[in-house]
């Protein structure tokens, strides 16, 4: 059970085709719906005209008139309207405006650019920097969706009196998640239904996001409305918050018209308008001794937040809170802000603000040893944390840490010694392939930060069906990640029984708790553990009320679980997220134990540059991590590739290319993923170190893969071309080429 | 614009049905013939998840306009399977995780039969070629090579 390699519950549908995504439901008599944006980046909007030669009779047409509740989307923050109302302001270029539906698909193409909206421009903020240096106040009184201090020691004392005092500063772009099923809901409604008057079906991360927007949207309570998860063809956090919009609008329309509506977006429309990862800018400084011990750090770490707070102050935090990677420094002090701009929002992706942080300090820190004179192996290993240090917040690391372990043995795989030498002597001769190897060493906080969990207090449960099988009730979503298959491994091992007793229940908030969003790296950690503690009291029941006694086999387990359904209708059992009294953190000040534990892990690229067309080739990739017990090596190592791949891409290709705060390159032909022709065979590799948080002693790994891969590649492309400005990502050939020229002229 | 009528063969069986002239064969097999495994990740040719094969080549069926697809043969992901017996390709995606949200699976098996069907024993090189025109986003590819591999060696050529 955990630690086998179960098959993927859901795997035989996906294979025969047969999965139903939510744009293969039917609704009888269902109408599609579409959404007509604002185009300018800044404006009021002052009117709306439907023009010449369109039926509009038979359209459905919804403008935020006919909100029946709050035209707010439900969210950290209260700020974004589901439609922007006549005389109110146009804040990014994307932003709904009016919403139609039609039966006929053709028809409502055209009738989306016949709508003209008639505005009075505003002078916008496109950039970071304008943004900060507050050229126009576009959001509250100082363009921030959140601030944060982290303060450790004293660093201002120390930079005078330090052997070594260096400043870099990095950047990295936007990422589209590009999951490859584009953003679909099916709404359908029925005023006055008992049951539930508003009822969504989609693709989406978290359900009770979803929920919790559309009874704010419609002003209902908590039973009229439901959500109801479908299979997910990928979201990778882009369907965390931004589903939230599209389900309300689905339902506006269905609202209005009385009929289902399906709103699916073509993919130029989900690239252009839904969420990316954050943009950023990270300014480090740090002070070493003459061995090369830290002495002081100071990070000021800036993300683009586009025009809505969305996911940013938890992206900013998470960012700000894995900043200074896997080192200990006896003084720093963290300064991370999220800015505003008249852009679309930027929301959720894997990673959530640590790859861009951790981008940064994992490159600084090899700039640092090229102008110290030191071998970035060393100045790692002198620097990790181990067990008893305390990181930026003041967590004392409790378990037994060995990362200069973990790194000699991601060194070793990928010959990384010998490999050093022989590239050296290759890239003196005037071969114009250079070659280069490298690395990262990082870390991903399980779980929510901070007093995230307890706050939310997550609730999942198990239940004993009729024919003696137990089913998962969680919200968590499944999205590719295989939660199906690890909840049921997760269960089945609790209970003792072979996985194929263990399904998974649809998640559908009339039946399933709120375990809360599916993201984070939580699901198997923090979900998993609650699984874990529902099924010890449904067999603990089941011994109370004298059905199963220990020790059972699963054939007298089923036959109990039969009994006591037959005798009291019913059988669940539920657990709850409880604050754990050893973990102590403080929001205010930042301090305490930002998460309840971290995987550990250390990546390293070995890549070959074309000096005359600066194409980097990525030859081998080792992928190393320390995450607890692996539940499922297989599904595990699945979850490595991928993220490794997307990794791979931000570092090298993904290029979000933006015109007046406008995606322009929307497409798959000019957004390049990475094709199987473009990646090297992932190497993945599992050290197990069981942890008491998670379930079977498992922790997080969702997240993890994203984090090493961008700077590992710069550092090779350091290693092969020598000290350029490898600052940004992703360092596309042209940027590499700029930057090569800088140091070896034309 | 008048309907147009069309007769194909999908799957081993004999349709015939009346669509908008715009209509393309990906919206014939979705809305039509209700057979939904053949996805649409980007309606321009670039991704993959429609591919099915038309008269013994990949394609992507949502590049080929309805009117083309008039008395084609057609395979799509739902033609791979004999009745409850899967293909070997689709039980070695099965047993290697090759699918994970799956989305691109309907288009990535069907251009690894195309491929199969093409070089019976492919090298690792000749997969990554045959598979570079169908994106994945979730797996990095590595267990999709693998199945492809496994596949291969016993013989799935058909
Ligand atoms: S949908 Fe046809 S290639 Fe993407
Ligand atoms: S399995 Fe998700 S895109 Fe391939």
């Amino acid at each position: 059970m955990i630690g086998a390699p179960a098959i993927r519950k859901e795997g035989r549908a996906k294979v025969l085709g047969s999965t139903c995504y939510t744009d293969d439901m039917s609704a009888e008599g269902a109408l599609h719906g579409a959404t007509v944006r604002s185009q300018i980046p800044r404006g009021i909007l002052k009117g709306i005209h439907f023009g010449e030669g369109i039926p509009w009779n038979e359209f459905v047409i919804v403008t935020a008139a006919d909100i029946p509740g709050k035209n707010r989307v439900a969210s950290i923050v209260h700020d974004q309207p589901f439609l922007v109302g006549i005389g109110e302001e146009i804040t990014h270029p994307e932003q709904p405006v009016v919403l139609l539906a039609h039966g006929d698909r053709q028809l409502l193409v055209k009738a989306r650019k016949a709508v003209r909206l008639e505005v009075e421009e505003l002078p916008a903020v496109l950039d970071l920097q304008s943004s900060l240096d507050l050229t126009q106040v576009i959001y509250g009184t100082n363009n921030l969706l959140k601030e944060i201090h982290i303060r450790k020691g004293e660093p201002d004392s120390v930079w005078s009196q330090a052997a070594h005092v260096i400043e870099g500063e990095y950047r990295t772009g936007a990422q589209e998640q590009m999951y490859l099923e584009p953003n679909a809901m099916l709404a359908v409604t029925e005023r006055g239904d008992p049951n539930a008057q508003v009822t969504v079906y989609g693709s989406l991360q978290c359900p009770y996001y979803v929920h919790g927007a559309l009874k704010q949207l419609f002003d209902l309570p908590d039973d009229q409305v439901r959500v109801i998860a479908l299979e997910m063809g990928g979201a990778f956090g882009g369907k965390e918050d931004y589903p939230s919009v599209i389900a309300g609008h689905a339902a506006l329309l269905s609202w209005k018209s009385g009929k289902p509506v399906k709103l699916v977006y073509d993919r130029e429309e989900d690239l252009v308008c839904t969420t990316k990862r954050h943009p950023s800018r990270t300014r480090i400084k740090t002070a070493f001794d003459t061995e090369g011990k830290f002495l002081a750090l100071e990070i000021d770490f800036v993300l683009d937040g586009g025009a809505y707070a969305t996911m940013s102050p938890v992206v900013l935090s998470r960012g700000a809170l894995h900043s200074t990677s896997v080192y200990c420094c006896p003084n720093v002090h963290i300064h991370a802000r999220a800015a505003a701009t008249n852009t679309p929002p930027s929301g959720a992706f894997r990673g959530f603000g640590a790859p861009q942080s951790l981008f940064a300090m994992e490159r600084h820190m090899d700039v640092c040893a090229t102008q110290m004179g030191m071998d970035p192996v060393e100045l790692r290993r002198k620097n990790f944390l181990k067990i008893g240090d305390s990181t930026a917040t003041g967590q004392i690391i409790q378990e037994n840490l060995d990362l200069g372990g973990l790194m000699d043995r991601v060194l070793k795989e990928i010959g990384y010694h010998d490999k050093q030498k022989a590239f050296a002597a290759h890239n003196a001769t005037d071969d114009p392939i250079k070659r280069g190897v490298a690395f990262s060493v990082f870390m991903h906080g399980c779980g929510f930060t901070g007093s995230g969990e307890a706050t939310m207090a997550s609730v999942a449960g198990v239940e004993g069906l009729a024919d003696g099988s137990v089913s998962v009730l969680a919200a968590s979503t499944e999205m590719g990640q295989g939660k199906n298959t690890v909840f049921s491994q997760i269960v089945a091992e609790a209970l003792k029984l072979p996985v194929d007793m263990v399904n998974t229940a649809i998640v559908d908030t009339k039946y399933v708790p709120n375990s809360g969003p599916t993201v984070g790296s939580r699901t198997t950690m923090i979900v998993g553990k609650l699984l874990e503690d529902a099924a010890y009291g449904l067999k603990q029941s089941l011994i109370q009320h004298g059905f199963l006694k220990e020790p059972y086999s699963p054939e007298a387990f089923k036959e109990a679980v039969q009994k006591a359904h037959a005798r009291l209708g019913s059988i669940k059992s539920y657990a709850q997220f409880h604050k754990q009294p050893h973990i102590v953190w403080d929001d205010a000040s930042y301090r305490g134990d930002a998460y309840p534990t971290f995987s550990w892990a250390c990546y390293a690229a070995e890549i070959a540059v074309d000096t005359v067309t600066f194409e980097v080739k990525v030859e081998d990739f080792v992928a190393a991590q320390e995450v607890g017990r692996v539940v499922n090596p297989v599904l595990a190592a699945g979850q490595i590739e991928g993220g490794v791949a997307q990794g791979i891409g931000w570092g090298l290709w993904e290029d979000v290319v933006s015109n007046q705060g406008r995606m322009v390159n929307n497409q798959m032909t000019n957004y390049i993923i990475p094709t199987s022709a473009d990646l090297p065979r992932i190497r993945v590799i599992f050290l197990e170190n069981p942890h008491p948080a998670g379930p079977g002693g498992a922790k997080g790994i969702g997240e993890l893969p994203m984090d090493g891969p961008a700077p590992a590649l710069l550092n090779a492309l350091q290693n092969a071309l020598g000290p350029l400005r490898l600052d940004e990502v992703p360092m596309t050939p042209e940027r590499l080429l700029t930057r090569y020229e800088e140091v070896y002229g034309g | 614009m008048a309907d147009l009528a069309l007769t194909l063969n999908v799957n081993g069986k004999s349709h015939t049905v009346r669509v908008h002239p715009l209509a393309r064969l990906l919206d014939i097999l979705r809305e039509e013939l209700k057979l939904t495994g053949t996805k649409e990740g980007c309606g321009e040719g670039e991704c993959g998840a429609c591919s099915i094969l038309m008269n013994g080549q990949v394609v992507n069926s949502c590049l080929i306009p309805a009117a083309q697809a008039q008395g084609a043969e057609i395979i799509t992901v739902e033609g791979l399977a004999e009745g409850e017996k899967l293909s070997p390709l689709q039980a070695a995606f099965l047993t290697h995780n090759a699918a994970q949200c799956g989305f691109c699976t309907p288009g990535m098996l069907i251009a690894a039969q195309d491929l199969l069907n093409r070089c019976p024993n492919p090298d690792e090189n000749q997969v990554r070629d045959g598979l570079s025109g169908n994106l994945c986003r979730c797996t990095g590819y590595v267990k999709i090579l693998d199945a492809v591999k496994v596949a291969a060696q016993e013989g799935s050529s058909r």
